[in-house]
Parts: structure tokens; C-alpha cells; sequence
């Protein structure tokens, strides 16, 4: 492997993790400039081909659109945010995007909490740093940040907090509280 | 048999993204993270060693240091192919890449402060 020199950038990862429909792309962009990425995934064999395909490696792949924004802290600090996927196909990819990551927003829809089960489990489980953001849609009843705690039964110190994902100014807010959360877990497992 | 009814929107259309990689979907060393960071070594591609013009072009930006999923958004090419090509980079010496999440699992308190100034100030 190669050494870098000394002013080599420093990249940084957050995951915006939550159900389909809750926000995740729109939080990306009203914080980041927001780019193009494609990953992809190997279909499975079914539904593949009306071609005979004997003798052919059948390996045929569709590209996905990811959610990717990179902020520049300074020259030389960025912190790159990813979108990890709503649907259950695309679990194999957790494990890569939360690698090395410094924590991950979970965005709730109140309106369908059970959906942020899944993100909620797996950032525990790993222990990732992590908050729940409370994306407040128009017409969606008002619950207060406790009410959703208590109904996901979150650990006391995990930070819930109220947000409108398509407000920058609330974005920012968003992402603040999860790297003073980071923090603090850091500096309390270093004591 | 009608095309795979599964595919939403989301799922883009069905390409066949590794004829630029001669059909090899894993890198040769181990698997890049999506914010490694690569870096030109500063040796040049030798005549003959079939460097391709997409091979170039991640050279070209990867002069200063930068991470993978940098690069594949700029290249306009789907992940899995990127990290093949910065994989043959790297076989070949040209680039040296730097894993964060091994160097240092864990970002210092210092960088968390620098990062939260830095939100707050945008």
C-alpha cells in the first residue's frame, strides 16, 4: 500500500437510513451538493433473458442510483453522505456503506414508524452512532420527539429530534446533533 | 416470459457495465471502500501495459488524492467497475490507496469538533 503524504483529504461518511418515501433523498440535497452514483447488483437468474443463455456465463447485473452528497468542511475535510437503500434487496449493501462510518441519521415518518425498525436494529446492533430525525410531513399529525422515543423504545441517550428534511437550516441541525452524538460516544468509551 | 416485473424505477436499466473491465466484477486485491481514499503514485503507465482512456481519466483525478465514490461519479461509471479499474491502477503501481476505515476506525475528537464547526458555519 502506498503512504500518503501528509495533506492527503480526510473523508468522513454519514448514512441517511430510513424507509422508502421518508426523505432520505431530499435530506442529502438540501445539505450537500449532490452527485451522481451508481452501483450495482447482480439479478438473480430468474426473470433473466428470453435468450438461451446454455453456455454463457448468466450474469447480468442493473445499475442502481444511489443517494450521494459530498459537504467540503475545508480544504482537505469532507464528509461524503450516503443514502443506504429502503428496499430489502438491497441489504447486501449495509454492511459496505456503514463500514467505517462515522454515524447515521435515521429518518422516522410518524405516520409509518415500523418502517425505521429495520435501521434502528442494525445501527444498535453494529453500534453505530446514530440519531432519529422525525421528518415532519404537512398533513402528518404532530407527535412530540418523547412520544417517538417511547414508541421505539430507544436507549435514553439516543438523540431524537423533530425536523423538515427539506429545510437546509433543519438539515443542519440534523447532522450537527449526530456528529455531537459521535463525539460524546467517543469520549465516553476513551474514559 | 415479459421483462422482470420486480424492477422499479429506481433499478435504472439493465446495462452490461463490465465490458470495460473484460467481464471481471471483483477487483484483484481486496475490496476498495466507497471513501478510500487514491492517490497517484507518480510513476507513469508504461507503453504496452493497455491502460484505457477511462484508466487515464481516473488518474487524472486521483493527482491530488481522491476517494472512490469521487471518482466513480466522475467517470460516470457504476461502482463495481470503478473499483476493477483503480484495482488494475494499483496492481500496476500507479496509484497507492488509503483505507480510513483501517488506518483509523474511529475519527479523533478533534476532527469531530472541526466537522461540527465547520456544519454549523455552512
Amino acid at each position: 500500500m502506498a503512504f500518503a503524504p501528509s495533506e492527503e483529504p480526510v473523508a468522513l461518511k454519514i448514512l441517511v437510513a430510513g424507509g422508502f418515501g421518508v426523505g432520505k433523498t431530499t435530506l442529502v440535497g438540501a445539505i450537500s451538493e449532490i452527485r451522481p452514483l451508481r452501483t450495482e447488483e447482480v439479478l438473480s437468474d430468474r426473470g433473466v433473458g428470453v435468450d438461451d443463455t446454455d453456455g454463457v456465463e448468466a450474469k447480468t447485473t442493473t445499475t442502481v442510483a444511489m443517494d450521494f452528497g459530498r459537504i467540503t468542511i475545508r480544504e482537505g475535510l469532507v464528509v461524503y453522505l450516503f443514502g443506504t437503500p429502503g428496499q430489502e434487496r438491497f441489504w447486501f449493501m449495509w454492511d459496505e456503506l456503514s463500514y467505517g462510518a462515522l454515524g447515521a441519521v435515521v429518518l422516522a415518518d410518524t405516520r409509518r414508524l415500523t418502517d425505521c425498525f429495520p435501521s434502528i436494529d442494525y445501527f444498535e446492533q453494529r453500534g453505530t452512532p446514530f440519531i432519529v430525525a422525525v421528518n415532519c410531513f404537512d398533513g402528518a399529525d404532530r407527535h412530540e420527539a418523547e412520544d417517538v422515543r417511547i414508541a421505539l423504545d430507544l436507549d435514553p441517550d439516543v438523540p431524537v429530534l423533530l425536523c423538515d428534511v427539506r429545510r437546509r437550516a433543519s438539515a443542519k441541525v440534523v447532522l450537527v446533533t449526530l456528529v455531537e452524538h459521535a463525539l460524546k460516544m467517543l469520549t465516553a468509551a476513551q474514559r | 416470459m415479459s421483462g422482470p416485473q420486480w424492477m422499479d424505477e429506481e433499478a435504472g436499466p439493465v446495462v452490461r457495465p463490465y465490458a470495460l473491465t473484460g467481464g471481471r466484477t471483483r477487483p484483484s486485491g481486496e475490496k476498495l471502500d466507497l471513501i478510500a481514499i487514491v492517490t497517484t503514485t507518480g510513476s507513469r503507465p508504461e507503453g504496452g501495459t493497455g491502460i484505457g482512456p477511462e484508466q487515464r481519466r481516473i488518474l487524472e483525478i486521483a493527482s491530488h488524492g481522491a476517494s472512490v465514490a469521487d471518482i466513480a461519479s466522475d467517470v460516470d461509471l457504476p461502482l463495481g467497475v470503478v473499483r476493477v479499474l483503480i484495482g488494475d491502477l494499483h496492481d500496476l503501481g500507479l496509484v497507492g490507496v488509503r483505507d480510513p476505515g483501517k488506518t483509523a476506525p474511529l475519527p479523533s475528537a478533534r476532527l469531530l469538533r472541526e466537522v461540527i464547526n465547520g456544519l454549523r458555519a455552512l
